[in-house]
């Protein structure tokens, strides 16, 4: 994480720029927006120092719209962008941006490898089970028997559970979050981009489009009913027997982050070409 | 946890003020940001409607601060006012929104915000122990309610849309 | 017997024979006497236990390509050597020395006339406590080739170093027993010392090459997937960049490998990956994500046989239409090939530069036959091409990340950087960098990332050009040291021809290209690919001022000197 300002304080408005979001109206996606700014303005981090990296999907849209440095790069790339970014900027506050297609899908493999490699960011993954983008096609997290236009009558395929995949793949700190509840998730926030290492946050965030129904999600969501365990067994226990909707802080590790020594040097080159030298 | 035991503690007169201006002051914001919405969707007429009521609870939060007198309730409410759990009351649920939203709609919000807003200056009323503070939080419980009823007015002049107001003939666009 | 400035040798053998490290040794033997030399190897299919052979060339003069024939194959058996029978040329002048116990001979030796001694390696190992044959065949090589037992010796005893006393001592009588053997031989042929020189010079291969020059240029960041012919780059880089405070970092794919190069790019630390074609094709999305949001990335591509999966082991030129056409929408980036072992430290550096200095994407194809040769060579020039990215520095007011600047290329903020925040992006977007699809952005961009690498003077290094003659060899890649030395075997005969080989195929550079072949009377294209890519690439961006011939024939064989020498005499 980068370096706290002391000698300036920030508000919410610091990190949010002048770019007019342009996401549906009743979008979960503006909450999480709100969550970001309120995180960010807690931490107190100079928005320079910040940067939000994502993919392609209505959530990957998200940089533009923060006051911090923003990388929309292509579908489903953004955790190995940001690790060839974090691990030579070890400096600065990496926050990654998906939803559940950009993530879960096409960027499934990356996924896996970033929580094994355990680098000092946090993933943010807006779960809408829908490819909102592209008009309503079933996601890695979209239930059976949804039906669209893509998959007549439901997929019929059991949904990707991105909790325990997380913790199976080595991720340091895993919270569940419902976007309806802006200031409760900017509080985890706070504590997944404290947490050294990779922190996986997956944000529940209704698509108002595609899923109307999903609006009844403020009526399912409830806190966790304990506290989040260092214990990964006992967090796998509780993840996978819990209803979907148990929100907050479910897992803190205790693994140390991967980050190789970087430091510019002035290291005279021809040291190199000794390898060479007949 | 509930959500009032994440409230901001209101000890002193001052500490209402300042909650309430901030109260004032996420409603402006919320308005503003759904007015904001409704311009990137082309809907002017709620445009004018969301402009029009942060500009209402604008001037509800200047007429707070000069109630405040000398004491600098901005820097106050930036100090002590933060709901750390759910919304401030007055927030305009952004989940309820939709792109061809009627101002009935948005007069629903308002509606509930409103109510909100009576329902914690309520609270405060049978909580507080200073009397200088239950005495100004009956004061806001009084504004919240003609706030309400001037809303339930200003319904009878947009009644409820008929079931087809979200209908839209066109099919989604695919982006990106 | 006249001394020959250049003696070729072939060592054939299977089943961990230890063919490779014979010829390997030999080369640095070589080079140490102070010969120059030129090592690549062919391959079967298997990790361990295949059949392989080594190919060395060492010579009095610089030497960047195979010969047409070679002078001496030693058999240390012949076990699938049919295999890769058409990539070792002998004929009725060379000297086979075969064990009688290694199989049949295959029918490149039996057909070829070649002069055959039988030695039974195998044999006169197994007398040696631990003895290996190999070691007889490199006592022979060694003897054959005038150098010393110590010399031969010295490569030996470096590699065997943490082996224990008792494999040193069996290394050195099996190479005494070789040297023995060859007292008896009559070789035909002798290798002319070596010129004395006081030239500092350096024993590398292209992938080590190429490495060293992404460091010289400035690269600090590398992200790695393995792939052959490519992961001898990566591999040198690991440690490397950790000893100049650089990191690498091993991807999942290649996906990812090209993605994590941005992100370090974008925060402000110059990156490469190397691949090979496989890897290339999955890299091309995000090399368009480069060029748009106008991040500075090199992506080295060691080709090697294609489509799919092809002959990975085995050279070929035929991923230059990906390169040059891969991207999808006008995708201005820049196209590279070094044209030598050597060579590819010094595009590599260039290449690192060029993409700092205009801020896209780079793509460097390299290839097999240079990028895992391993050569004696003089230490080349340094160069001055260190990345200089135009860095937005004291931002006041609101920063234009893709503000129009008179040569297109504007400062990049940099993350930590106050004011300048910003949101780089693949989608279409304004000179702030905010996201629209409006016409006139579209067109601006466009223009700009155009105009930025047309308007780029990239000097004299865009080619090499040698020679004045009316017949131009046009060639690319690893190709050009085959043409340079056809060329020369060509004038000898009197015939003049000048050789113009581009180091950079992208941006085109029609201009620069009709001046060099101003005057000429006939061109002669060679290239090593089946459908003539680089021929249809030439044509469909330059005006060839003459008739052309095309020499196009697809990998694994190499195009000799001898061949393209062939085909100038054989147009007269």
């Amino acid at each position: 994480m980068s370096t706290v300002d002391t000698r300036r304080v920030y508000k919410q408005a610091d990190y949010k720029s002048d770019v007019n979001p342009i996401w549906c109206p009743g979008c979960g996606d503006y909450h999480v927006l709100m969550s970001f700014t309120r995180a960010f303005a807690q931490l107190g981090l100079p928005p320079e120092d910040i940067v939000v990296v994502s993919g392609i999907g209505c959530s990957s849209r998200i940089p533009a719209y923060t006051n911090c440095y923003g990388f929309h790069g292509v579908h489903g790339r953004s955790l190995a962008l940001a690790a060839g970014l974090k691990v030579t900027r070890p400096d600065l506050t990496v926050v990654v941006a998906s939803g559940d297609g950009d993530g879960y899908s096409i960027g499934g493999n990356h996924f896996l490898h970033a929580c094994r490699r355990n680098i000092d960011m946090t993933y943010v993954v807006m779960d809408n089970r829908i490819y909102g983008m592209t008009k309503g096609q079933p996601s890695p997290t979209t239930e059976p028997e949804f039906d669209t236009a893509l998959s007549p009558g439901g997929t019929g395929l059991r949904p990707f559970h991105p909790l325990v995949v997380a913790l199976a793949s080595g991720a340091n700190f895993i919270a569940r979050c419902f976007s309806g509840e802006p200031n409760e998730t900017a509080a985890v926030l706070v504590e997944a981009i404290k947490h050294p290492g990779f922190s996986f946050v997956e944000i529940l965030s209704p698509c108002v489009t595609f899923r109307p129904d999903e609006k009844g999600w403020k009526d399912l969501v409830h806190p966790a009913p304990v506290a989040a365990t260092t214990d990964p067994g006992k967090a796998a226990r509780r993840i996978m027997t819990d209803d979907g909707f148990n929100v907050g802080i479910l897992y803190r590790g205790n693994r140390t982050p991967f980050q190789p020594a970087v430091a510019a040097t002035d290291v005279d080159l021809s040291e190199l070409e000794k390898d060479f030298e007949l | 946890m509930s959500a009032a035991a994440a409230n901001p503690k209101v000890a002193s007169l001052n500490d209402l003020l300042a909650v309430a201006y901030q109260i004032e002051i996420d409603a402006v914001e919320r308005y503003n940001l759904l007015a904001d919405q409704m311009e990137v969707h082309n809907n002017p007429e709620l445009v004018k409607v969301f402009r029009d009521l942060a500009r209402a609870e604008g001037i509800h939060g200047e007429e707070i601060r000069r109630l405040a007198g000398d004491f600098d309730v901005v820097a106050h409410a930036h100090q002590i006012a933060k709901f750390q759990k759910s919304e401030s009351p007055e927030q305009a649920d952004l989940g309820s929104a939709h792109y061809l939203m009627t101002p009935w709609h948005a007069l629903q919000l308002s509606l509930k915000g409103e109510e909100r807003a009576l329902a914690y200056f309520t609270s405060i009323v049978e909580t507080a122990k200073d009397p200088k503070v239950k005495a100004m939080a009956a004061e806001l419980v009084e504004e919240e309610a003609e706030h309400v009823n001037l809303v339930h007015r200003l319904l009878r002049r947009y009644p409820q849309p008929s079931e087809s107001w979200a209908e839209d003939l066109d099919p989604p666009v695919s982006q990106e | 017997m006249a001394a020959s400035p250049g003696i070729s040798i072939a060592i054939v053998g299977s089943g961990g024979a230890g063919a490779l490290t014979t010829g390997n040794s030999l080369l640095e033997s070589g080079s140490a006497a102070g010969w120059y030399g030129l090592f690549t190897r062919t391959l079967g299919p298997q990790i361990r236990g295949g059949e392989a052979a080594a190919l060395l060339r060492l010579a009095v003069d610089p030497v960047e390509c195979l010969p047409d024939q070679f002078d001496l194959l030693i058999g240390i058996d012949w076990l699938n050597a049919h295999r890769f029978g058409a990539e070792i040329k002998i004929g009725p002048e060379t000297l086979v020395i075969s064990d009688p116990r290694g199989g049949d001979k295959p029918a490149m030796v039996t057909e070829s006339g070649a002069r055959v001694i039988d030695v039974p390696m195998k044999e006169m190992a197994k007398a040696i406590p631990d003895g290996r044959p190999n070691m007889i065949a490199l006592g022979i090589a060694g003897r054959l080739l005038g150098l010393t037992t110590e010399q031969v010796f010295a490569p030996i005893a470096r590699r065997l170093a943490d082996k224990g006393s008792a494999a040193i001592e069996a290394s050195l009588a099996g190479i005494k027993v070789g040297f023995a053997e060859a007292a008896g031989i009559d070789f035909g042929a002798q290798l002319a010392s070596p010129r004395p020189s006081s030239a500092r010079r350096w024993l590398l291969s292209g992938n080590e090459a190429t490495a060293l020059g992404a460091i010289r240029g400035g690269v600090r960041f590398a992200a790695a997937y393995p792939i052959t012919p490519a992961t001898e780059v990566l591999e040198w880089l690991a440690p490397s960049l950790a000893k100049v405070g650089g990191v690498l970092l091993q991807a999942e794919d290649e996906l990812a490998a090209i993605n994590m190069i941005i992100g370090s790019s974008f925060g402000g630390t110059p990156a490469l990956t190397a691949t090979s074609g496989p890897g290339l094709s999955l890299m091309i999305e995000a090399l368009g994500l480069a060029t748009s949001a106008e991040i500075p990335i090199v992506v080295v591509d060691v080709m090697r046989g294609g489509p799919s999966t092809g002959i990975p082991t085995k050279s070929e030129q035929a991923d230059l239409n990906i390169a040059i056409y891969g991207l999808h929408g006008d995708a201005p980036h820049l196209v590279l090939a070094p044209q030598s072992v050597g060579d590819c430290m010094f595009t590599t550096q260039w290449s690192t530069y060029l993409a700092e200095t205009l801020q896209c994407p780079v793509i460097v194809l390299s290839d097999q036959f240079m990028g895992q040769a391993r050569a004696a060579l003089e230490r080349p020039a340094d160069v001055a091409f260190i990345g200089a990215r135009k860095i937005a520095t004291d931002i006041v007011g609101a920063y234009e990340r893709y503000a129009f600047a008179a040569n297109g290329v504007s400062p990049m903020a940099i993350p930590g950087t106050r004011g300048g925040q910003y949101t780089a992006d693949g989608l279409t977007h304004s000179q702030r960098g905010t996201p629209t699809s409006g016409a006139s952005d579209h067109r601006a961009q466009l223009d700009k990332r155009r105009d930025k690498l047309d308007h780029f003077n990239f000097g004299d290094h865009w080619a090499n050009v040698e020679g004045t003659g009316d017949l131009a060899v046009l060639t690319w890649g690893s190709l050009t040291s085959s043409a340079r030395e056809a060329i020369t075997r060509a004038a000898t005969d009197g015939i003049n021809a000048r050789l113009v080989a581009p180091r950079l195929l992208l941006p085109t550079q029609p201009e620069r290209l009709a001046k060099v072949l101003h005057g000429v009377k006939r061109i002669l294209v060679v290239e090593q690919t089946h459908s003539g890519q680089f021929y249809r690439y030439l044509r469909a961006h330059y005006d060839l001022p003459a008739p052309v011939r095309v020499f196009n024939r697809p990998g694994p064989l190499p195009i000799t000197a001898g061949e393209i020498h062939r085909a100038i005499t054989e147009w007269r």
